[in-house]
């Protein structure tokens, strides 16, 4: 009988339950090219560069929640030492599929950029602010690559991604607390009024939740491969420590 | 024509880099797959 847990094969990262979120995902995504491309009205003012919205904002709320899984994950394995790497590792895989997002938010809005001011980039606030979180995470990844235990790799990192998490509200916030070019939120503005059509915002929230989705599977199988990584690394470690104490031995 | 152009890499970029991350992610755990034992696979 076939549970929810059940792998499909033993030599992959899937379960019946990482197949569904795969399919759920490719499902929406999909309506979203359909309906962004085809079915919602041009804008008024952008006309149809607004299609970019699609999926150029779901990407960056996305960004924004890999990044706060990874601080919420990190603070759980800097505070309860005595739990597996577990946690340490979801953080890292989620700041990867982060940095993914947060790449995909800068290259397609300089492509809206374009069409809407004229300019792939403008050392303007939203930016600005946006360019240098995504470095930040970067330099996260590479913290993570440095030499060392898996214990000594979870608690350095852990301490970065609970300062690079504060940039964020920077990010977000920077179109008010600056005069930007970059415009002000059109659905999580701080006045509550929702400036999109029926379908549009439909559209868009149905990309929040393919991307959603898209996340939760890449998170969930990359951090089984760091899981069989850190396996081999620590297996890898007895094989040679194994190796140095029988050369110690006189024969 | 020039929107068209600009919309469409918009997509295309979005799509493809999820579609080789999951690409990139699946090759690796296959192929570490194959050198770790079953039974240190929690999720089996």
């Amino acid at each position: 009988m076939t549970t929810i847990t059940t792998p499909t094969t033993s030599r992959s990262t899937s379960t019946t339950a990482t197949r569904v979120l795969g399919t759920v995902a490719l499902v929406l995504m999909a309506w979203v090219v359909v309906s962004g491309l085809f079915l919602t009205p041009a804008d008024v003012v952008q006309l149809e560069s607004v299609r970019i919205m699609y999926v150029h904002v779901p990407s960056a709320w996305i960004a924004y929640l890999a990044f706060v899984t990874t601080a919420v994950a990190s603070a759980i394995s800097l505070f309860r030492r005595h739990r597996s790497l577990g946690f340490d590792r979801v953080a890292g895989a989620s700041a990867e599929v982060g940095v993914l997002f947060m790449a995909i938010t800068l290259v397609t809005g300089s492509l809206w950029g374009r069409l809407t001011w004229g300019t792939f980039w403008q050392w303007d606030p939203r930016l600005t602010t946006t360019a240098f979180l995504f470095v930040t995470y970067v330099g996260y990844l590479a913290i993570r690559r440095l030499d060392g235990t898996p214990r000594q790799r979870a608690r350095r990192s852990a301490i970065l991604a609970l300062l690079a998490v504060l940039e964020i509200p920077l990010v977000h916030f920077s179109v008010v607390l600056w005069r930007s070019l970059h415009q002000e939120a059109s659905v999580l503005n701080t006045d509550g009024d929702v400036r999109l059509d029926g379908l549009m915002l439909f559209t868009l929230f149905s990309g929040v939740i393919a991307f959603s989705a898209a996340f939760a599977w890449f998170v969930v199988h990359r951090q089984r491969v760091a899981a069989m990584e850190d396996l081999r690394l620590t297996s890898g470690l007895d094989v040679a420590l194994a190796e140095r104490r029988a050369e110690a031995i006189p024969s | 024509m020039k929107d068209v152009g600009f919309i469409a890499l918009s997509y295309v970029l979005t799509l493809g880099s999820m579609a080789l991350f999951a690409v990139v992610t699946v090759r690796r755990a296959r192929s570490l797959s194959r050198t770790i034992p079953d039974r240190d696979k929690p999720w089996l």
